[in-house]
């Protein structure tokens, strides 16, 4: 099937879902028949042509598959008087395709319901991909590097645990929206990290999940326009991203910010993840996502790294200490304002980081300790700590870029 | 996250030595091993698992690029341990890890007690940077 069609069925799949598990009630099944009709359409659009009106014929076919389950179920426990009794009939006819609200609320309730923290993060990120995202089990195994086995058993938990824990499809109730509005955000937030962590090397035969993260933040913000969050993690993904082709050599290595060529950045994703940043600052709250998505905009509207704003770097990281006391922001707060104020004044402020647990063994901490070192020229210091982060982390290109810098280190 | 769970045994001491058990003590761990792989792959978490052949089996293969690799069955490194078996698993945090080596660690051996088997775990590399 082309790409054109292949983006059908990825944007109607939650649609179809939320519709069939609307009408019949039952999430774990009806998302198998879903991705039953979307295999059927893969096979039979190509040579029959897409039909009219696609997302009904989806829903149809989906329904009809999910009747049959029902039916080769019930042969031996006669369910099937029981589901023709309790379905009043006018459910069984497909809705008219206007229902646009709908639907629109439709996908947020299977948002909400696929990354609910009753889920493991694990299990929440393989349903969210494969409910809302349209993708299949195989494409989803690849992109984790799991068998596909696995993945298989993953999600059919997942679906379990839904139903054990008695979620109905509705909207979480007022008071818990925002508590579900993050776990949903902390689930893209992470598929987009994994899709950035591994997308270097040989990894282009694998599904591109960052581009799949990005996708699913639009859709989260074409329902919740107004949402500052929403639109924040959608900027920080976009402005991100937008470095992609700049931020790693021919190998895979890693090209720090500061080196890298900027004119590969993606220009168009940057005015539009600024877009973004700019209106939802207007629109007042400013949450942590926001507030990333504010420090990759000042990043990224810098045509040369000197040209740079720091001191504002540094102002919106202490915003984002007020909202969460994160150690991870506070290392970066220290690198901003040694940038700012000079490497001693960095390395000043990771002196309490050093007794923080959360963050003492962590190589990130011995990277930036290393990095302050070097430029301050105490380069015999930075070379221990370069070691200790090299030998800390556990990711390949991170570790091959800090042996790399040791090198050139002691090369000079 | 990916983990390997690397299970280590003794040499040449009685209690690993599996052809001298009782053929219910060897069922029990081999019961044991089973039940605990289809648990890990039943939580859609196992990557893999493999059991090695005996160390007296092991080759070192060895090239320096001119001519054909050497393979010989030594040196090993001097140690008081083989790895007698691995799984990779895929999951949610380090300490999901550890209970599932801790599990595997309790295998039964004679009289079917558990073994207290010596589990390595290290992480597999290249994973999603730790999230704080």
């Amino acid at each position: 099937m082309n790409t054109t069609g292949e983006q059908l069925l990825r944007q109607l799949a939650p649609q179809v879902l939320a519709a069939v598990v609307r009408r019949y009630g039952n999430f774990g099944a009806a998302e198998d028949a879903v991705q039953e009709a979307l295999a059927a359409a893969a096979f039979e659009w190509p040579r029959a042509g897409v039909p009219e009106n696609p997302r009904a014929w989806l829903i149809q076919v989906a329904a009809r598959k999910l009747t049959d389950q029902f039916r080769s179920e019930s042969a031996r426990r006669s369910r099937e008087t029981k589901f023709v009794l309790t379905t009043p009939a006018e459910e069984n006819v497909v809705p008219p395709p206007d229902e646009a609200t709908v639907e629109q609320d439709d996908t947020l309730v299977l948002l909400f319901l696929c990354c609910h923290p009753a889920l493991t993060r694990p299990s929440a990120i393989a349903l969210t991909l494969r409910a809302v995202g349209g993708l299949t089990t195989a494409e989803i195994a690849r992109a984790f590097l799991v068998p596909e086995a696995t993945m298989a058993q993953r999600i059919s938990r997942a679906k379990q645990s839904i139903k054990s824990s008695g979620l109905g499809f509705v909207l979480p109730p007022p008071e818990q929206r925002n508590a579900s509005l993050s776990a949903v955000l902390h689930v893209l937030y992470l598929i987009f990290n994994e899709g950035y962590a591994t997308s270097s090397g040989s990894t282009h035969q694998r599904l591109d999940l960052s581009s799949e993260a990005i996708r699913l933040a639009r859709a989260a913000h074409e329902l919740l326009p107004n949402d500052g969050e929403v639109s924040g993690l959608l900027a920080l993904m976009l402005l991100t991203d937008a470095r992609r082709d700049a931020r790693s050599g021919p190998n895979g290595e890693i090209i720090p910010l500061d080196e890298q060529d900027r004119s590969l950045w993606n220009q168009t994703a940057i005015a539009e993840g600024v877009e973004l940043v700019t209106n939802a600052m207007k629109r007042g709250t400013v949450g942590s996502y926001l507030l990333q998505a504010a420090i990759a905009a000042v990043h990224d509207e810098a045509p040369r790294v000197e040209d740079t704003d720091f001191a504002q770097i540094a102002a919106l990281y202490e915003e984002l200490l007020r909202i969460s006391d994160n150690p991870m922001v506070r290392l970066n707060h220290a690198v901003a304002v040694a940038m700012v104020r000079g490497p001693a004044a960095g390395l000043a402020l990771l002196d309490g980081l050093a007794r923080d647990p959360r963050i003492k063994d962590h190589y990130r901490l011995a990277a930036v300790r290393a990095h302050l070192c070097e430029r301050a020229g105490e380069i015999p210091l930075a070379l221990s700590y370069y070691q200790a982060a090299a030998e800390k982390t556990a990711s390949i290109p991170e570790r091959n870029y800090l042996c790399m810098k040791i090198a050139r280190l002691r090369d000079n | 996250m990916k983990f390997m769970l690397m299970m280590h045994a003794p040499r040449g001491t009685g209690e690993y030595q599996i052809l001298s058990w009782k053929p219910e003590e060897f069922r029990a761990h081999i019961q044991f091993m089973k039940d605990l792989n289809r648990e890990l792959r039943e939580a859609g978490e196992l990557v893999g698992a493999e059991g090695l052949a005996p160390p007296g089996q092991a080759r070192i293969v060895r090239s320096h690029g001119d001519g054909p690799p050497e393979v010989t069955d030594g040196p090993f490194a001097e140690s008081k341990e083989f790895l007698v078996g691995y799984w990779i698993v895929d999951v949610e945090n380090a300490e999901r890890a550890h209970a599932i080596a801790g599990k595997a660690s309790t295998a039964p051996g004679p009289g079917g007690k558990p073994l207290g088997i010596k589990i390595e775990v290290r992480q597999v590399m290249s994973g999603p940077p730790d999230s704080l």
